[in-house]
C-alpha cells in the first residue's frame, strides 16, 4: 500500500465556501484514481490523502499531477509509529531523492509534524534522531534555513508517513466549482489550451466541434477526439459533441459578401453552442479566440460574434502571444496532437481577405435570407455525442 | 459498397495467405533454429517460402534474404552495400521512395556525397542522366523499378546494362516494391546487385519483405545478433509472415496474366475518367511505360484531400499522390520533380488483380460526382470582393 499526500493551496482562501471547494476537490481526486487497485481517498485536516496498491503508485501520481486544485503531491513511505522505522524510511527516501536529483546533495532538513500526541517523542527530538541518521548515511550537511532537500515526517493517529519528494500539481480550482461551460474545440493549438485554462479556474466543460465532410476527413475528426481525450485526462472536458456543418456552411457562404463568411460561420457556431448550453446546463461558452491574432479576431468581430448568442463568451487566451500558447500546449500534452497535419476546418470556406470590422447590420441582413435559428437547432439536434 | 483502389498503399491479403499464416501460427510455432523435429519442420517451411519468393523473381533461393518489409530490404541494399564500399559517392533517382531516399541522405552525414538524378517530365530518369552522375568513387547507385506515386517504370535494366558495360564496380540496388507481383521479373537480366520487395503490396502480410542479393554481391548486416538469414538479418525468423509472403509470391507466379488484365482495367479507368471529366488528365502521358496497377490523375486547381473524402463518401478509397506523403507536411517530392503545380490535385487510383470491371465503372462515376461537388465550392470560393 502506498500513501500519497496531496496538498491544496488556494482553497484555504475561500472562507465560507471552503467546504464546497474541498468536497469538489475530494470528488475529483476520487474520480481520478477510482479504477486503480485498492484506491481509497480520505480528507483529514488540511490534506487529501490517497492510498493505492504499491504497483499503482506511478500511475496514481501521474493522474494526481493533473487534478486542478492540488498544488503538490508527495508519494510516501508508510511506516509503523516507531522511531527506528521512521529513521530508516527517512534515509531511504533521502537516498532515492538524491538519486533522482544529485543537486539535492547540497543540504537537507527534517520537517516533522506530530499530530498524534501519543507518540512519545517531541518534534524536535524526532528531527534530531532522523537528521543524524540521514546525515550519517548520506554525508549531506544539515541546513535548517535554506535546505535543498526536505524530508517530511508526518505522525498522525491513522498513519505515519515519511517522504522526500514533492511533485508540483497544477493548482487552480477543482474542476466544476465555477460551473459548467461549452468549449468550442477545433483541431488547432489554441482551443485545447483555452479549455485547459478554463478548467484550471474551476469550469467543468463539454466540448463542441464542427465537422464539414467531405472537406474534413475522418482523421481530422479523430484528431479532435484525441484532443478531447487529452483534456479529459485533466478532467477539463467530459463529453465531445461533433456537429455536421457542411450544408450550413455552404448556405452561409452564399448568403452574404464573401468577406463576411468567417463572422457568419462563427455566429452559427455560437448559436449551436447556445443550444447545447441549454441542454447541458452550461452557463458560458469558452473559445480559443485571441485578440488580433487573425483578421477575424478583432474587437468589432468579437462583438459581432458574441451578439449572436445569449451566453457569455469566455476567451482565456485573449491576451496570449502565440509563443505563450504554444509553450503551454506543449506542457499540457496537446501540442503534438494539434500539430498533426489533417485540416480541421477546410480553408476552402475561408475568404482570402476576411472583413476585420464587419458591420453588424450587413451580417444580420445576410442572415435574414436564411432561417438561422432553425439551422442551428438542426445542427445541435443532429450532433453526435461521445463520452470521453 | 467498397471499391478499394489503394492497392499501392496496401493490398488485402489473399485467403490462401491467411490460411498459411494461421497454419504456421498454430502448428509451426517452433524456432526454425531449434535442433528438434518441430524446429526442423519450421525450417523446412521457411526454406519452402524462400524458394517460392525466389521462383517469382526467377532467382536462386540462396539469394533471398527475408526482412520485416520493403523499407528494411531497401535499407539493407543501400546502407548494407555502402558499409562495405571504398568509394564515398551515392547516386539515386530524385523520385525514390523515402525508404531509399532517406537511407541515401543519411550517408551524407557520414562523409558521403549524394547526387539525385532528376526525372524527365514524363517521370522517368534516363540512362544518360544516371551515367552523367557517375564518378570514379561512385559506390552505390539506386533506382526504383516503378514509382509508387505516378507508376512510371524506370529503365533499370538499361541502367544495369550500361553500368556493367562501363565496367563499373559499384553496387546497383533496385527498389521493386511497386512491382506488386504484377510485373514479370527476371532479376538475373537486370544487371542489379540487389532488389527489394514487400509482402503487403502483393496480397501478403504486412511486416514482411525480402531482399534479393545477387550471388557474389555483398552487403553488411544492419545489426548483429543470432545471425539468421545467412548472417545478414539477425532476429528470430518471422515464420508466419514469411510463409505468408511465400504463398503470396506463389499466387502471383501462378497468375502470369494478371499484369496485363490489371493494365487493361487501369486503361479503362483512365479513359472513363478523362471522358467524363473534361479537365482531368493522366499525370504522365498514357504512353509512358508504367506499372500496370497505378492510375495517376491530375485535376487542375482542385484540392486533393476533400476530393478523397468525397470519393470515400461514395465508397471509393484512393490516395492523393502517395498515402505515405499525406502524413508529412508539404507537397510530394515526386510530383514536384515532374513539375506538377501545388494547386492541382493528383489522385492515385491503384488496382489489383481483384479489381473488377464494375469497380472501375463505379470509381469513374464517383470521381465525376466528387469533382462536381468540390468544384462547386471552389468556384464560389470567397475571395474578398473589395480590392
Amino acid at each position: 500500500m502506498t500513501t500519497i499526500l496531496c496538498r491544496y493551496g488556494e482553497l484555504f482562501l475561500k472562507g465560507g465556501n471552503r467546504h464546497v471547494f474541498l468536497r469538489a476537490l475530494a470528488n475529483n481526486v476520487r474520480a481520478a484514481v477510482r479504477d486503480l487497485p485498492e484506491a481509497k481517498v480520505s480528507v483529514p485536516h488540511g490534506r487529501v490523502v490517497v492510498c493505492v496498491a504499491d504497483q499503482a503508485r506511478a500511475e496514481a501520481c501521474s493522474r494526481l499531477e493533473r487534478v486542478f486544485g492540488l498544488v503538490s503531491i508527495s508519494p510516501t513511505s508508510n511506516v509503523p509509529a516507531d522511531i527506528d522505522a521512521i529513521c530508516a524510511a527517512a534515509v531511504a527516501e533521502a537516498q532515492a531523492a538524491i538519486e533522482r536529483d544529485p543537486a539535492l546533495r547540497r543540504s537537507f532538513k527534517i520537517e516533522p509534524h506530530r499530530s498524534d500526541k501519543r507518540f512519545p517523542m517531541e518534534s524536535h527530538e524526532i528531527a534530531c534522531r532522523a537528521g543524524n541518521a540521514v546525515s550519517e548515511a548520506t554525508g549531506i550537511p544539515v541546513d535548517v534555513h535554506n535546505p535543498a532537500l526536505r524530508v517530511g515526517i508526518e505522525i498522525a493517529p491513522q498513519a505515519t508517513n515519511v517522504f522526500a519528494e514533492r511533485r508540483p500539481a497544477p493548482g487552480g480550482l477543482p474542476a466544476g466549482v465555477s460551473g459548467r461551460a461549452i468549449l468550442l474545440l477545433s483541431g488547432g493549438i489554441d482551443s485545447p489550451v483555452a479549455g485547459w485554462l478554463a478548467a484550471k479556474r474551476g469550469l467543468a466543460q463539454e466540448a463542441l466541434t464542427f465537422h464539414s465532410p467531405p472537406f474534413t476527413g475522418e482523421k481530422a475528426k479523430d484528431k479532435v477526439i484525441a484532443l478531447a481525450r487529452e483534456l479529459s485526462r485533466w478532467q477539463a472536458v467530459s463529453t465531445l459533441w461533433i456537429a455536421g456543418f457542411t450544408e450550413s456552411q455552404k448556405r452561409l457562404r452564399a448568403a452574404g459578401r464573401p468577406e463576411l463568411a468567417v463572422v457568419l460561420y462563427r455566429r452559427m457556431m455560437v448559436r449551436v453552442a447556445d443550444l447545447l448550453c441549454d441542454r447541458a446546463h452550461c452557463g458560458a461558452i469558452v473559445t480559443g479566440e485571441n485578440l488580433g491574432q487573425v483578421a477575424s479576431q478583432t474587437l468589432t468581430n468579437m462583438h459581432n460574434i458574441e451578439a449572436a448568442g445569449r451566453h457569455i463568451i469566455l476567451r482565456p487566451l485573449l491576451t496570449y502571444d502565440k509563443v505563450e500558447t504554444t509553450a503551454l500546449a506543449r506542457r499540457i500534452g496537446t501540442y503534438d496532437i494539434s500539430a498533426l497535419p489533417f485540416e480541421d476546418c477546410c480553408s476552402l470556406f475561408v475568404p482570402a481577405h476576411p472583413a476585420t470590422a464587419a458591420r453588424l447590420s450587413d451580417v444580420e441582413r445576410a442572415e435574414a435570407t436564411l432561417d438561422v435559428a432553425k439551422e442551428a437547432a438542426d445542427i445541435a439536434e443532429q450532433a453526435e455525442r461521445i463520452e470521453l | 459498397m467498397t471499391v478499394y483502389l489503394d492497392n499501392a498503399a496496401s493490398t488485402p491479403p489473399a485467403p490462401e495467405v491467411l490460411t498459411a499464416v494461421t497454419h504456421v501460427m498454430t502448428e509451426l510455432y517452433a524456432n526454425p533454429s531449434s535442433a528438434h523435429g518441430l524446429g526442423a519442420a519450421a525450417a523446412r517451411a521457411l526454406e519452402q517460402a524462400r524458394a517460392q519468393v525466389a521462383a517469382l523473381l526467377r532467382a536462386q533461393p540462396a539469394e533471398i534474404v527475408f526482412t520485416c518489409g520493403g523499407t528494411e530490404a531497401n535499407a539493407l541494399g543501400v546502407l548494407g552495400a555502402a558499409a562495405l564500399a571504398r568509394g564515398r559517392h551515392v547516386v539515386v533517382s530524385a523520385i525514390e521512395h523515402p525508404a531509399v531516399l532517406r537511407s541515401a541522405e543519411s550517408l551524407v552525414g557520414k562523409g558521403w556525397q549524394l547526387d539525385k538524378v532528376a526525372p524527365a517530365p514524363d517521370g522517368r530518369v534516363t540512362v544518360d542522366a544516371v551515367l552523367a552522375c557517375l564518378r570514379p568513387d561512385t559506390a552505390v547507385v539506386a533506382v526504383m523499378l516503378a514509382n509508387n506515386e505516378i507508376g512510371t517504370l524506370q529503365p533499370v535494366a538499361e541502367i544495369g546494362r550500361a553500368l556493367r558495360a562501363a565496367g563499373r564496380r559499384l553496387h546497383f540496388h533496385v527498389d521493386a516494391v511497386q512491382f506488386a507481383g504484377l510485373i514479370s521479373l527476371d532479376v538475373a537480366t537486370l544487371g542489379a546487385d540487389s532488389l527489394a520487395i514487400s509482402g503487403h503490396k502483393l496480397h501478403g502480410p504486412k511486416g514482411t519483405g525480402a531482399l534479393w542479393l545477387r550471388k557474389g554481391a555483398r552487403v553488411a548486416p544492419l545489426w548483429d545478433g543470432g545471425r539468421q538469414e545467412n548472417g545478414l538479418r539477425s532476429g528470430t525468423e518471422n515464420l508466419p509472415g514469411w510463409v505468408g509472403l511465400g504463398r503470396a509470391a506463389d499466387l502471383c507466379r501462378q497468375n502470369p496474366q494478371a499484369g496485363a488484365a490489371v493494365a487493361a482495367q487501369r486503361d479503362r479507368l483512365e479513359s472513363l475518367i478523362v471522358e467524363a471529366i473534361p479537365q482531368a488528365t493522366t499525370t504522365v502521358p498514357a504512353s509512358t511505360p508504367r506499372a500496370p496497377h497505378i492510375a495517376s490523375i491530375r485535376l487542375p486547381v482542385l484540392p486533393a484531400e476533400p476530393l478523397l473524402h468525397a470519393l470515400e463518401a461514395r465508397g471509393v478509397y484512393a490516395s492523393a499522390g502517395a498515402a505515405c506523403s499525406t502524413r508529412s507536411h508539404g507537397p510530394s517530392h515526386v510530383l514536384a520533380a515532374i513539375g506538377v503545380r501545388e494547386q492541382d490535385a493528383v489522385l492515385r487510383f491503384s488496382l489489383s488483380r481483384l479489381t473488377t470491371e464494375s469497380d472501375v465503372t463505379l470509381a469513374a462515376r464517383a470521381l465525376r460526382e466528387a469533382v462536381d461537388e468540390i468544384a462547386d465550392v471552389v468556384k464560389h470560393r470567397p475571395r474578398g470582393a473589395r480590392p
